[in-house]
């Protein structure tokens, strides 16, 4: 059996070497990254710009301003009026959107592929001439506002979520949630925008990712063209923000409106962007881990909790090695009916404890690793996910090279690897838990007919 | 500048963009099944879907055991336990999901092409298809968190108005349960009503076979041989009843403990298949369908803050799916955005479209066509649309010449005749102002 899986490995690991060597890197004279990934599958491409800023560059007063700004983006530039971006792509067949995560903030459209300049072109007169409206700006806040109250306001779990961040982590920036706090988001002003703006946006501090089917050498051409002329910035220095060191377990509770209840616990983990001294497979011995608790329908938590003894309705594991600043490896779940929150906490404890006690066995290790390598062509399919890789990993000051390496990486992970790291960093001085108590709360409904004609 | 974008846009719309649609190979298996197949060489993986005319439009009197019958199938199957069927997928990458909603039940499989993978996949593939045991624990376990799941739904204003609408939608007509079912019904679902229902649903007759993938034309065959071989041949399932339409407009409010206010309006649509599609479509695409750009969301979040999202969108499907208008907002401002987006419907079929929105979106749709096929399991999604409604292989083809055939007329005479913006259900669920 054994042997039988290290024939798999060993033909899956061929690919990424032929994966790289489709992947060209070129730099601009005003810093401007350029990385092209030719995939000649359809005739699509997708281009994405992706800025280094984003909720964790931000301190308290002006949380989510990095996501006010993406929004603020589609209103209008020197040269285009409100919503005019989002028009033009449109008429050119375009799909189009942004996202701000911690580390990043990006925008991309995916386009047939001959139109790849008119991307470059909008996108290379917002990095620079954006105007921020008063006017524009207060109707966008309150779109915000709604956003937030969708997000988070009105979900029970998101909220636990952010709760439990802003415990997690005191002084980290990971302590404050992307789309910010309402009082911040209600009291932004145009110079906060400006101000953030002209920080941040400019060629030297952006990276462009290109995946589809172009030439790169003309892609690079096109990019020199329309983002050649665009003048560098002094970036401001980040401060390095180190999380102070947790002295104990810390817990809280979160009381809301909702009909079942929900646990969420996490340990502090390093990650590679942060390991110095540390051993540099710790990250993906993480991974592993993880991948061996809820790597799938044959993983540890639906065999044993969520079948086996049967106390949670859903539980998951999650742990995101490439981020900027250390992180969480984090556990949330439901308990079946009749269970309580303790209770699964108290069956997931039992699970770390057998990873700390026991080696996890030859299978289940090679089957992680099959499913990571596998996962890998899988992830092919989507030119979009391609230049995702490239860009989270670019704008967290990771070489993008990293998204092929990782595959190797995980085929190296040893079963006393995953012992541990379970040993090292599943403590109680590294866990935050965090418990939704459902408010209880009737149905109420009325009917009624439509009572005054509209003016129709 | 302006004007030079402009210029230049439109200089790079005259390129005709005329890419090939896939290739699609059609035939049928010895014991009936209908199977679609596109090569796709590039990459060396397969997507394999199985669609049974199977869905909760199937589920009599219990709503939730077309769901519940299609979680089922992987939970035993020739005596191999839950288990093992997972570790026998997963060990060798192969990725197995299930799903099951109104018109379709669906099993589907993600392998590479390689021997050592594929083989052992798609014999697991095959047994749980077609070798279901049902066992009772499983089926107590699954009950219970179907159970868990409507709990669920209940701390959802999205969830909560979804199922009020679709219940005052539909009256007595299959499509107005929730595939997820309800509390009572699914407590009295039992093993054997979920056997019967898998005896007489998934069966060949009754069965569409999708392959995406790096095999050859032969190697397609074999494989959808091998998948249904032992499906009995059985009968396509009967035609659904035909959908009554409702007749008065009614509102339904429903309490919430949220700061927003969740809309949802709408009316009955379209079929697949129907002769009024492409105009609607078009239509609908100016009106909500085209995301940041549609007159509603100008209306809605571009002119007013109200709300981040607001769409319109026809879900066609066996019969007639929804016409459905949604957005959340804040309580306070919940009636201005509701009258905002009755205003607007009302203006659209009274004025109809303007040559010049009409030529952006045709652009929209049509210049963005490869985008619609550009990875397998698009390709594979739109396959499964086609083989299981039936629709003709020349869709592809023919699509963006249906589209830019639509006039501004037909868009406004079939509004008139099919959306009645003052008979519209309307439901809200959400906190007090």
């Amino acid at each position: 059996m054994v042997i039988k899986f290290k024939q798999i490995i060993g033909l899956t690991l061929l690919l990424p070497s032929f994966v790289m060597a489709n992947v060209s890197e070129y730099r601009l004279d005003n810093g401007l990254k350029l990385i092209v990934k030719e995939d000649h599958r359809a005739p699509v491409v997708v281009s994405q710009i992706w800025y280094k800023v984003g909720s964790s560059y931000e301190h308290n007063g002006i949380t989510g301003v990095s996501h006010m700004l993406e929004h603020m983006m589609f209103k209008g530039t020197e040269n285009l009026g409100p919503n005019e971006f989002s028009q033009i792509i449109a008429a050119n067949g375009g799909r189009e959107n942004a996202f701000t995560g911690q580390d990043y903030t990006a925008y991309f459209q995916t386009l047939e592929k001959d139109r790849l300049a008119i991307s470059f072109k909008l996108e290379a007169e917002r990095m620079r001439k954006l105007i921020i409206d008063d006017a524009e700006l207060r109707k966008e806040r309150d779109v915000v506002v709604e956003e937030r109250r969708m997000r988070t306001e009105d979900k029970p779990r998101a909220l636990l979520r952010e709760a439990f961040n802003a415990t997690a982590f005191v002084n980290s920036p990971y302590h404050h949630p992307v789309i910010g706090w309402m009082s911040d988001i209600n009291n932004y002003q145009a110079i906060d925008l400006q101000q953030w703006y002209q920080k941040w946006y400019a060629p030297n501090n952006a990276a462009v990712v290109v995946v589809g089917d172009v030439d790169a050498d003309e892609v690079y051409a096109l990019a020199k063209q329309y983002f050649g002329p665009l003048q560098p910035e002094i970036t401001a220095q980040l401060k390095p923000q180190i999380e102070v060191e947790q002295k104990g377990k810390r817990t809280i509770e979160i009381h809301a409106p909702a009909k079942l209840p929900y646990m969420m616990m996490g340990w502090k983990t390093p990650v590679v962007n942060t390991l110095t001294d540390e051993p540099v497979w710790e990250p993906y011995a993480l991974e592993v881990l993880a991948g061996i608790l809820d790597g799938g329908n044959s993983a540890r938590f639906a065999r044993d909790l969520v079948r086996g003894n049967e106390i949670a309705a859903g539980v998951s594991a999650g742990y995101d090695l490439f981020s900027r600043l250390a992180g969480l490896f984090l556990i949330a779940g439901t308990p079946v009916k009749g269970k309580t929150a303790a209770d699964l906490q108290q069956a997931i404890i039992t699970q770390i404890d057998l990873l700390k006690t026991e080696l996890v066995t030859e299978q289940e290790l090679e089957r992680v690793k099959v499913q990571v390598a596998t996962s890998a062509v899988y992830e092919r399919d989507s030119v979009f996910y391609q230049g995702m890789q490239i860009g989270m990993l670019e704008t967290v000051g990771l070489d993008w090279r990293l998204s092929d390496a990782y595959v190797e990486n995980i085929q190296a992970v040893t079963m006393q690897q995953v012992q541990a790291v379970a040993k090292k960093y599943f403590i109680d001085r590294g866990l935050t838990i965090a418990e939704l108590i459902p408010m209880p709360f009737g149905d109420q409904k009325m009917t009624m007919p439509v009572g005054e004609k509209h003016d129709y | 500048m302006t004007t030079n974008i402009i210029s230049f846009t439109v200089a790079l719309l005259i390129s005709i963009s005329a890419y090939a649609s896939p290739n699609i190979a059609h035939w049928q298996t010895s014991n009936g099944a209908q199977v679609y197949f596109v090569a796709a060489p590039e990459l060396a993986m397969i997507d394999i879907e199985v669609i049974f005319d199977a869905g909760s439009a199937r589920d009599g009197q219990l709503p939730g055991t077309a769901l519940l019958t299609n979680a089922m199938l992987n939970e035993g199957a020739s005596g191999i336990s839950t288990d093992d069927i997972a570790a026998k997928f997963e060990d060798v990458g192969a990725r197995f999901g299930n799903s099951s909603q109104r018109d379709m039940a669906m099993i589907s499989l993600r392998s590479l092409t390689a021997e050592e993978q594929l083989k052992p996949a798609l014999k697991m593939f095959s047994s749980v298809l077609t070798q279901a045991d049902f066992p009772q624990t499983s089926f107590e376990r699954l009950q219970k968190q179907m159970l868990i799941g409507l709990q669920a739904e209940k701390q959802s204003p999205s969830a909560i108005a979804a199922r009020a609408f679709n219940a005052k939608l539909y009256g007595d007509h299959p499509y107005a349960a929730m595939p997820a079912g309800e509390d009572k019904s699914v407590k009295t679902l039992n093993i054997e009503s979920l056997k019967s229902f898998y005896l007489q649903y998934y069966v060949a007759k009754n069965a569409v076979v999708i392959l995406v993938g790096a095999v050859t034309k032969q190697q397609a065959i074999a494989i959808a041989n091998q998948i249904v071989a032992k499906l009995p041949v059985g009968k396509k399932a009967q035609a659904i009843t035909k959908v009554v339409s409702i007749q008065t407009a009614e509102k339904i409010v429903i309490e919430h403990p949220s700061t927003q206010t969740h809309i949802l309006m709408g009316q009955l649509g379209i079929k697949r298949g129907d002769a009024d599609y492409f105009p609607l479509y078009v239509g609908n695409h100016i009106l909500g369908g085209s995301g940041l750009v549609s007159q509603l969301s100008n209306e809605i979040r571009e002119k007013r803050g109200l709300s981040y999202s607001v769409y319109s969108y026809f879900r066609p499907m066996r019969e007639l799916g929804p016409y459905q208008f949604g957005l959340q907002t804040g309580n306070d401002q919940a009636d201005e955005a509701l009258s905002v987006l009755q205003n607007t419907l009302v203006s659209f079929i009274n004025n109809g479209v303007t040559a010049e929105e009409l030529i952006a979106a045709k652009q929209n749709i049509t210049g963005g066509f490869a985008l619609r096929l550009d990875s397998n399991s698009k390709i594979a999604g739109y396959l499964a649309m086609m083989g299981f409604y039936g629709l003709p292989l020349d869709y592809f083809e023919t699509f963006k010449d249906q589209v830019n055939s639509v006039t501004v007329e037909q868009i406004k005479e079939a509004y008139i005749r099919r959306v009645q913006a003052d008979n519209m259900i309307t439901v809200m669920v959400g906190g007090k102002k």
